[in-house]
């Protein structure tokens, strides 16, 4: 009997830190815009990495020298 | 006749930027052609900085910039106070803004803003928020200034809306976390207090079960407290309000249903003599609130909220000792000599110091064509000036002159307002009182029955009729309408206005950039035909002349190509030009100037007559460019609604208008705004129900005084005054069809509202005859609100997608 009890508990707590969450992510504002980060993920990476490469190319010469 | 039209020159040829048609083939970069350089320039930018790849993630992601934006000066972003108040965050090396930037519509410009630092150094990082079409631009102010980050995004086709006003507007914001928030709360009490109740209602009986009930039924009450002392608030306020103004709305039987759900539930649980319908009541709440979080559903990318201070510009120019400053709108005083550059709008009521000015007051007045006027003229605010840069000295403030003074009418200042209206707060009148009798009536049959159960039923009545199926109804349906009709490039404010789009037997229409093309003028040419050479001829000189008949010529030969040099130029005002060029003397004027008998004089008005070496060719005939499809629409309204037509042009197109539109006795000429104010009331106290559409600032009045007002645009970025709903421009010819459906959609909310109702006497019947077990309770409730979800939604969207309303 005491387990079930517990055992509620325990779901109660993980139920509310779930709640906590949700209420974080909204006061955050990430429900403000559900299109674009959908989006950013296909895109972002591309142009960085171009650039991270070039600054990396720069640095490998710089080294060099 | 011959028609001159930019678009009729043969194969379809697709700006690689915009998508639009290309009028020629003469701009071009590498195999791409474009339809104007506006659109080169933006590629050229973009492929020197490598950001092709913005052509790749959508095909012709770009706005066209044939259009460029209306107000190029940002001298302004100079001022350091302005600056302050527009940044949100500002330091020596770093500096933050958010910009609305209404060009926002696709994946690329996600894409492209976010790589802005690519383009340019100093800006350090941007986050594009999609649905706000907003901008977060983080930059370093020692690199690039405010005004040059501007100064970017125009170039690239991306100009913000900059309004010292977007500052104050954050409130309605958190107002939609909160309600999130408490959805969130509601669900959460929701689904755990349900489990909590299953072992009672699947009849488990054994050693332990007195005990866990015991912990459960207290567990559940615990759980319950922030359903019904932080999720339900607004229920109780609105109870509350509507009391206090001796009117029963909707919110008062759900707050009378929620109390005694609770206060009847907390009694069975500390007597022990039950569980109570904890799970119904925050089940409850729960779908309660997911019905208001959709009313509250809007389009954020959109304002319906704008006056005139949004039109204006935020700063000016003034000349001080011939030195020119920046100053902010408030700061204009009488007597002040204000610069005025090409495109840009005269903020208040002044006297024109330079010698010509040509002025556009569309959108004021909604006059078609623009006025010339003469040094010391009298010029009202809010036109805008066309032709070279001018000079004026400023004779009422901002605030006094004769356009804003509209604004200080009492109905700008009350809160539209009309939820006694609604058909959902009419029928609550007599729900509440017919619940209050049957629960009493039941409760005194009960007295003679069994004295202990008097209570328990009367309850139970209250608790069973709490209306949550019928409070879901509308929203949902009407929800459903708003997002078909948003597909349609037809937004509304909010879903309430389906409803009383219903309620409407009178529209009103306006002319000048409603029915008819505000940019767009048609240009005929009657007489004999003129070759290409002569029409670059034409185009030449027209294009020196700052006369508004010049500017409509000179824009609809727009495709045709220049050649030729101009050798001299001479204009007479009133009259005409006498121009040579290319070897050819010409002479282009009123008929009088060529050498033509004077016809009537309201004919003349628009036209335009050629004479190319002394001999007479024919004329241009500059008219009202309608929008296409109206003329069926009209005859479809007519039988339906009284239909009238307010403009604040001259007579000029009666016939027209007459003819093809509205009757004669309905149109009326010559309306300042503050007579279509009063026109839009007149109707209302006549008991109409009126539905304005217009576009202007001249209709702001209309629009908000209106019962339904609908500001017709072409870009739905662009200024609207305040309204109810926008409505692209090119989608008006579709109003019969969203009246109509407006008008299924009520039949359905009908529907639902009897399905809810058939629930409630289900109810009912287990109430008063004593059987409601909190298990009843726990289904009927969930049903009842999910099948009224279902049956609406999914009627209304089969309906559109029969009646073909998605995008034409």
């Amino acid at each position: 009997m005491i387990i079930i009890v517990l055992l509620i508990f325990i779901s109660l707590c993980i139920a509310v830190f779930f709640l906590a969450t949700y209420i974080w992510a909204v006061k955050s504002g990430q429900y403000d815009d559900t299109y674009s980060p959908g989006i950013r993920i296909l895109l972002d990476d591309q142009v960085k990495k171009e650039e991270k490469s070039d600054s990396d190319e720069k640095r490998d010469i710089t080294k060099l020298e | 006749m011959i028609e001159i039209s930019g678009s009729e020159t043969g194969q379809a040829l697709k700006c690689y930027h915009c998508g639009e048609e290309c009028d020629n083939e003469l701009i071009k970069v590498d195999t791409r052609h474009f339809c104007c350089h506006g659109c080169k320039t933006v590629y050229e930018i973009l492929s020197e900085s490598g950001l092709t790849q913005y052509y790749q993630l959508e095909k012709n992601p770009g706005r066209s910039q044939k259009e460029k934006s209306k107000n190029t000066n940002f001298d302004f972003l100079d001022n350091t106070e302005i600056q302050q108040s527009l940044l949100s965050f500002s330091s020596d090396k770093f500096q933050n803004i958010s910009l609305k930037l209404p060009a926002i519509h696709c994946s690329s410009c996600i894409w492209l803003l976010e790589n802005l630092q690519m383009l340019r150094e100093g800006i350090l990082d941007v986050k594009v928020n999609f649905s706000k079409k907003e901008a977060l631009i983080s930059f370093n102010p020692k690199i690039l200034s405010l005004k040059e980050v501007v100064l970017l995004l125009e170039r690239i086709g991306y100009p913000p809306e900059i309004n010292l006003r977007d500052k104050e507007g954050t409130g309605k914001n958190s107002e939609g976390k909160s309600l999130a928030v408490k959805m969130g709360v509601a669900g959460f009490c929701f689904g755990n207090i349900m489990l909590l109740s299953f072992p009672e209602y699947l009849g488990f009986t054994g050693e332990f079960t007195v005990e866990l009930k015991f912990v459960f039924s207290y567990l559940s009450l615990l759980l319950a407290l922030p359903v019904v002392f932080y999720c339900s608030r607004d229920y109780y306020l609105s109870a509350y309000k509507s009391l206090k103004s001796r009117f029963v709305n909707i919110d008062v039987p759900i707050a009378l249903g929620i109390t005694v759900l609770f206060l009847r539930s907390a009694y069975e649980i500390v007597s022990g003599t039950g569980i109570g319908y904890l799970d119904s009541l925050a089940g409850l709440l729960f779908f309660l609130l997911i019905g208001k979080w959709l009313q509250a559903k809007t389009y954020e990318g959109l304002s319906f909220e704008r006056d005139y201070k949004s039109y204006f510009p935020i700063s000016v120019t003034r000349i001080n000792n011939g030195k020119p400053t920046h100053i902010t709108l408030k700061e204009i005083g009488t007597g002040d000599r204000l610069h005025i550059r090409n495109n840009e709008i005269i903020p208040s009521d002044a006297k024109l110091l330079s010698n010509e000015a040509v002025i556009d007051y569309s959108f004021v007045n909604g006059e078609s064509t623009p006025v010339s006027f003469h040094k010391g003229d009298y010029i009202f605010a809010g036109g805008r000036e066309v032709g070279k840069g001018i000079d004026i000295e400023v004779i009422k403030k901002v605030s006094q002159s004769y356009l804003t003074q509209l604004w200080n009418n009492e109905v700008f200042r009350k809160v539209k307002e009309n939820f006694k209206s609604l058909l959902i707060n009419r029928i609550s009148q007599y729900f509440t009182i017919i619940v209050l009798f049957i629960a009493t009536t039941a409760a005194v049959s009960w007295y003679f029955i069994d004295v202990s159960q008097v209570w328990m039923v009367f309850t139970a009545v209250l608790i069973v009729a709490c209306p949550c199926a019928l409070v879901l109804s509308s929203p949902f349906t009407n929800g459903n309408v708003m997002q078909v009709f948003g597909r349609m490039s037809f937004y509304l404010k909010n879903s309430d206005i389906v409803e009383k789009l219903n309620e409407i037997d009178t529209i009103i229409f306006d002319k000048t950039g409603t029915i008819t093309h505000n940019d767009k003028q048609e240009l005929d040419y009657v007489g004999n035909s003129l070759d290409d050479q002569q029409l670059a001829l034409i185009k030449k000189v027209v294009g020196n002349s700052m006369h508004p008949l010049s500017l409509a010529v000179y824009k609809g030969l727009s495709s045709i190509r220049d050649t030729v040099e101009l050798d001299d130029y001479t204009e007479i005002p009133g009259r005409g030009i006498c121009a040579k060029a290319g070897g050819h003397e010409i002479r282009i004027g009123s008929a009088e100037f060529t050498g033509l008998e004077t016809g009537s004089p309201k004919q003349a008005f628009s036209q335009v007559h050629v004479m190319i070496d002394q001999m007479y060719f024919g004329y241009f005939n500059v008219g009202t460019s309608y929008r296409p499809g109206l003329k069926t629409l009209f005859k479809k309204l007519k039988g339906r609604y009284s239909i009238l037509l307010l403009s604040g042009d001259s007579e000029r197109d009666l016939e027209t208008v007459a003819a093809d539109y509205v009757d004669k006795n309905n149109v009326h000429f010559n309306q300042s705004p503050q007579n279509k104010l009063d026109f839009v009331k007149q109707l209302q106290l006549n008991g109409k129900k009126v539905l304005m559409i217009g576009d202007g600032l001249n209709d702001a009045g209309a629009l908000r005084q209106s019962d339904i007002g609908i500001a017709v645009t072409d870009n739905v970025a662009n200024f609207t005054p305040a309204s109810d709903a926008i409505l692209l421009g090119s989608n008006l010819k579709l109003l019969d069809r969203f009246l109509n459906f407006g008008q299924y959609a009520k039949k359905i909310v009908i529907a639902s509202f009897i399905l809810s109702f058939l629930y409630n006497l289900a109810g009912l019947g287990l109430a008063v005859t004593g059987y409601l077990e909190p298990i009843a309770a726990a289904i009927l409730m969930p049903l009842s609100s999910i099948s009224v979800v279902l049956f609406t939604t999914l009627t209304i969207q089969f309906e559109a997608k029969k009646r073909k309303m998605f995008v034409p």
